[in-house]
């Protein structure tokens, strides 16, 4: 009988991570749908770039108030899950808070906690307060109608809960209250629990612990399923950024053979293409055109709403959102994801496409290019990526850019500028008075 | 201003045996457009009064293929791309100066890739340079004291980080320098950028380079100045559609140095 509690643990555990671990290796093989693309580069520039953005949040503080408080929760969050070392130890060998033996040491580490839990409880609440009374408007924008809203709310609830039952867990052990030592904010709580007797305590304390416990594990399973995500995958996802400088677009290599081809005098227009030379899709119409860092963007992006708060064309009533690309990237890759799934691991075509079905035209062409976005994403996403890439799609796949700009580009090929000129008049305003 | 400019093309140069000090790619809009041409001819004027061995490609220059590459057309961009990359290697072109950022930035990120390596500059940053090396000096005189705003373009500020050279000339000027509630890394685009310039604005509730203009005039400024031929064309159109043509002067840095020498 004494065991069943152990084996219980043990099982949720197992349930827990195994669960996680199917979900991440889903996520991996959806990523790896992307094309390849090197980030193996300066290595020492992304560990710097991860310790300083993802790890120091360092972007995160351009927005003072939001970022001090994401600052709080994350430092919460990292700290008081040493804790939850303590409690597998303790739910897998049936012993109650084995760190204690640390003596002042523990009260210290505990006492951190509690303060730590309290803050988070207080940035959790202000957050709740920023996107559901004052309704901030990047929290308000149409993107997140339906269950990117309310996925918010629930992380929030998840918070609250579960710091509540940590300081409910700690107010309620006998034990911790008389030795007097870390309850800094339990010893507050622990009040409206007197009169009621020791088995009864006991009872809350447990159940406090058990749900603590069970809460943090299906959180940890909720992520696959939510923009909370982003604690994880921000790492890698500062790590593989593009390091050129913002201006800089990629050179398609493809292309760049093809014109190679066509500029090189003694090549033969006529020759039959070599065996095995497949047609190259140019551009993105869909999620596996684009690269994997694409991807890992879009399962990164936590829909702060920065990126589209600061966008030229979005701030000006035009229907591009730079969030709504990557949320719409997300969700169509779900999509192919689980078409595979169903369908043992092959792709079957389900006439959709990221184009169009998510993303409209409309929306691509109202980009500046302007680097706003890229510039404010907190963990180094790239939206203005992927809309290039499906702009290539348009125009080199399907010519379907609209009519000025195809005006622009006849110019561009027959005179050499934008414009109708003549290339022999280019120097024409040095002798203009 | 009946003084003759002195633009030495690179084919004059080469048959002179001559190689330039800088080439100065003078772009589309430079060349072309009406209002740009005048920043051209005020930084030949400040090139022409350091005595800077420059030269221009003149009718071998071509467009560099930015807004094609913006608008999705990778092919014609590198079309143009190694056209001009032949050309510039076949002058052996070394450092080359642009009053354009689109050029800046496409001449200098993306051009080496595809065989182009060169040392590419801003003409802010080359003023600056011909400030620091004492072979350029400025007097106050006309601006002193001016109200100057600066907009950041995007392919100069956010897209390459270069947002002290133009600051440090308008300062240079004894003006009073004001900056918009969104600067540098900060700062809104004029609505020109990613080939915008060459068509219909998506429907929307406002025009960008409004929006933009707003933020300028709320500084209350004598002079927007840019470092962008599109940038100028959109913040005068802004300010023509807030009816401040009277009050408020769109001008580019090099027209502000040469107005102060006046050139």
């Amino acid at each position: 009988m004494n065991y069943l509690d152990n084996i219980i643990f043990a099982v949720l555990l197992v349930l827990g991570f195994g669960y996680f671990f199917i979900n991440i290796k889903k996520i991996s093989r959806n990523i790896n749908l992307g094309k390849a693309v090197d980030r193996t580069d300066n290595s020492n520039i992304r560990w710097k770039n991860m310790a300083m953005i993802a790890l120091g949040q360092s972007k995160m503080v351009k927005r003072p108030i939001a970022g001090i408080l994401h600052i709080i929760v994350y430092v919460g969050f990292v700290i008081i899950n040493i804790e939850l070392l303590e409690i597998i130890i303790d739910g897998l060998f049936g012993t109650h808070r084995i760190f204690s033996s640390l003596g002042t040491l523990y009260g210290v580490l505990i006492g951190s906690f509690e303060i730590l839990a309290f803050l988070v409880l207080v940035a959790v609440t202000v957050f709740w307060i920023r996107r559901n009374v004052i309704k901030l408007k990047r929290f308000i924008n149409p993107d997140l109608k339906g269950f990117p809203k309310n996925d918010a709310n629930y992380i929030l609830y998840f918070e609250m809960v579960l710091m509540t039952l940590f300081l409910v867990m700690n107010a309620t052990d006998v034990h911790f209250q008389l030795s007097n030592s870390g309850n800094v904010i339990s010893q507050f709580i622990a009040p409206i629990f007197t009169g009621i007797s020791d088995n009864s305590l006991h009872l809350i304390e447990r159940t406090a612990w058990w749900l603590h416990i069970s809460g943090i594990l299906i959180f940890l399973n909720y992520l696959y399923f939510s923009k909370h995500l982003h604690i994880l995958l921000a790492f890698p996802n500062t790590y593989f950024a593009d390091l050129n400088p913002l201006g800089q677009l990629d050179n398609l290599e493809a292309v760049t053979k093809e014109v190679k081809l066509m500029m090189d005098p003694n090549a033969d227009p006529y020759a039959t293409p070599p065996e095995g030379d497949v047609h190259v899709k140019f551009g993105a119409s869909d999620v596996q055109d684009l690269n994997w860092v694409q991807l890992l963007n879009a399962y990164t992006c936590t829909e702060c709403g920065r990126c589209t708060s600061v966008c030229p064309a979005n701030q000006t009533g035009k229907k591009l959102s730079p969030r709504k690309i990557m949320m719409d990237t997300r969700d169509r890759l779900e999509e192919v994801g689980k078409n595979i799934d169903t369908n043992k691991g092959l792709f079957i075509p389900d006439n959709k496409s990221l184009l169009n079905d998510y993303i409209t035209p409309e929306e691509l062409w109202a980009c500046t290019s302007c680097n706003a976005c890229v510039e404010e994403c907190p963990i180094s996403i790239s939206p203005l990526s992927i809309i290039i890439d499906m702009r290539r799609y348009l125009v080199m796949e399907q010519s379907a850019a609209p009519m000025p700009l195809n005006a622009m580009m006849t110019n561009v090929e027959n005179n050499g500028a934008p414009w109708q000129y003549n290339q022999q008049d280019r120097l024409n305003w040095k002798n203009e008075i | 201003m009946s003084e003759v400019l002195i633009v030495p093309t690179m084919a004059e140069m080469l048959a002179q045996g001559k190689q330039p000090e800088v080439l100065f790619w003078v772009g589309c809009a430079g060349s072309f457009d009406d209002r740009a041409k005048k920043i051209t001819k005020a930084f030949v004027r400040i090139l022409n009064r350091a005595n800077v061995p420059f030269a221009v490609l003149g009718t071998e220059e071509s467009c560099t293929g930015d807004p094609a590459k913006r608008a999705g057309n990778e092919f014609l961009f590198q079309m143009q791309a190694m056209m001009n990359i032949e050309v510039l290697n076949a002058y052996e072109a070394k450092k080359i100066v642009t009053a354009c950022p689109h050029c800046f930035n496409t001449l200098k990120n993306e051009y080496p890739e595809l065989g182009g390596q060169y040392e590419v500059v801003h003409h802010t940053e080359f003023l600056k340079s011909l400030l620091d090396d004492g072979r350029l000096t400025i007097e106050g005189g006309q601006f002193k004291g001016k109200r100057i705003t600066f907009h950041d373009p995007c392919y100069l500020g956010r897209a390459n980080k270069v947002y002290e050279a133009p600051r440090d000339l308008i300062q240079k000027l004894d003006s009073e320098l004001v900056e918009m509630k969104r600067s540098r890394a900060n700062g809104l685009c004029c609505g020109a950028g990613g080939a915008q310039m060459f068509k219909d604005a998506e429907p929307g509730d406002k025009e960008v380079n409004v929006l933009r203009t707003e933020d300028a005039l709320e500084t209350t400024p004598e002079i927007i100045a840019t470092g962008c031929p599109f940038c100028n064309t959109m913040m005068t159109d802004g300010i023509k559609n807030k009816e401040k043509e009277g009050d408020v002067k769109v001008m580019d840095i090099a027209e502000l140095i040469a107005n102060a020498q006046d050139l």
